[in-house]
């Protein structure tokens, strides 16, 4: 599930999944169930079904 | 003026930058409110779209700091785990946390607040917690290591101005020393002056100029009054009196 979608990515790879998804070259920030996953982690997290993904950009705010 | 975990300001205003009618519109109310920091937040992307990197490009481009918030988290998980993605992305350890009690004021639940205000400040994170006028809250998020507080004046939104007057000048006397902004609530100019005139060191708003209905005029009203609150107070107001006092001499006049 990304972004609270539910989404089938043949990337296994937190990286690659990004770039498969879209992202590549954002500025973002991610998660993954509910855990921050740092740009530097990425490289490094798999994902597995049922994961929840969450892909964050810089946004308006109060 | 007082510092910012060590950062000097160059105004007393802070400016969010939501629901603007438009980019330009956004980028002129903080020319015109010559506002120092930015608010901003982190919300899902989407693949296909670039919103993101369409708004943060106009926001580096403001001469202003960047304060990342946490608005929407219900929970201490949601707010530390926000808090790290915004301080990976803006590049900035500053973090407007909020961590929202209920839903209809938007009250912060101060209990999650000030646990992770700690859990934060122990990572190194510099907290602008958004918090009440409650005097116990506000030791604890000092305790926490909080160096800065933002008591709301109204609930976020409502333009109410400052509903209690009284729990803010208690809180500005008990902790005179420590930075501390009025954080929400805020409708009019005058609100903005009088917050200023009990003697707190910033403003932040942002409905109150992006939903007026000519947002570059209100912004400019805004920096004035502000700017007027700041000044009447080091002027050291005279105390009000109950009786009249005559301003002009008795002595002198004639007798017709």
């Amino acid at each position: 599930m990304i972004n609270g979608k539910n989404k089938n990515i043949i990337s296994v790879n937190l990286t690659f999944a990004l770039d498969e998804l879209g992202y590549k070259g954002k500025k973002l920030a991610t998660a993954l169930n509910g855990e921050f996953v740092s740009v530097q982690s990425r490289d490094n997290t798999n994902l597995k079904e049922g994961d929840k993904l969450e892909v964050l950009s810089p946004q308006q705010g109060g | 003026m007082k510092s910012f975990y060590g950062s000097e300001l160059k105004s007393q205003m802070m400016l969010g930058t939501a629901q603007y009618p438009s980019p330009a519109i956004l980028v002129s109310c903080f020319e015109k409110s010559k506002a120092s920091v930015a608010t901003v937040s982190l919300r899902r992307e989407s693949g296909n779209l670039d919103s993101g990197n369409s708004f943060w490009s106009i926001i580096k481009k403001l001469d202003v700091k960047i304060l990342p918030n946490t608005a929407g988290c219900h929970t201490v998980k949601e707010a530390v785990t926000t808090a790290h993605m915004a301080r990976e992305i803006f590049d900035t350890k500053w973090i407007k946390l909020e961590v929202i009690g209920e839903e209809d004021t938007l009250q912060p639940d101060v209990f999650g607040l000030v646990e992770a205000a700690k859990i934060l400040s122990d990572e190194g994170f510099e907290v602008f917690p958004y918090t009440t006028e409650d005097l116990v809250v506000a030791d604890k998020l000092l305790n926490s290591g909080c160096k800065v507080l933002m008591p709301w004046g109204s609930p976020i939104g409502s333009g109410q101005g400052l509903n209690n007057i009284f729990g803010l000048k208690a809180l500005r006397a008990h902790f005179p020393d420590i930075p501390m902004v009025i954080d929400a609530g805020i409708g009019l100019p005058s609100h903005a002056t009088k917050a200023m005139e009990l003697g707190f060191d910033a403003v932040l708003l942002n409905t109150a100029i992006a939903k007026a209905g000519d947002p570059i005029v209100m912004a400019e009203a805004f920096s004035h009054a502000i700017i007027s609150g700041a000044l009447g107070l080091n002027a050291d107001p005279m105390e009000p009196r109950d009786m009249a006092n005559p301003s002009t001499p008795i002595f002198g006049k004639a007798f017709l």
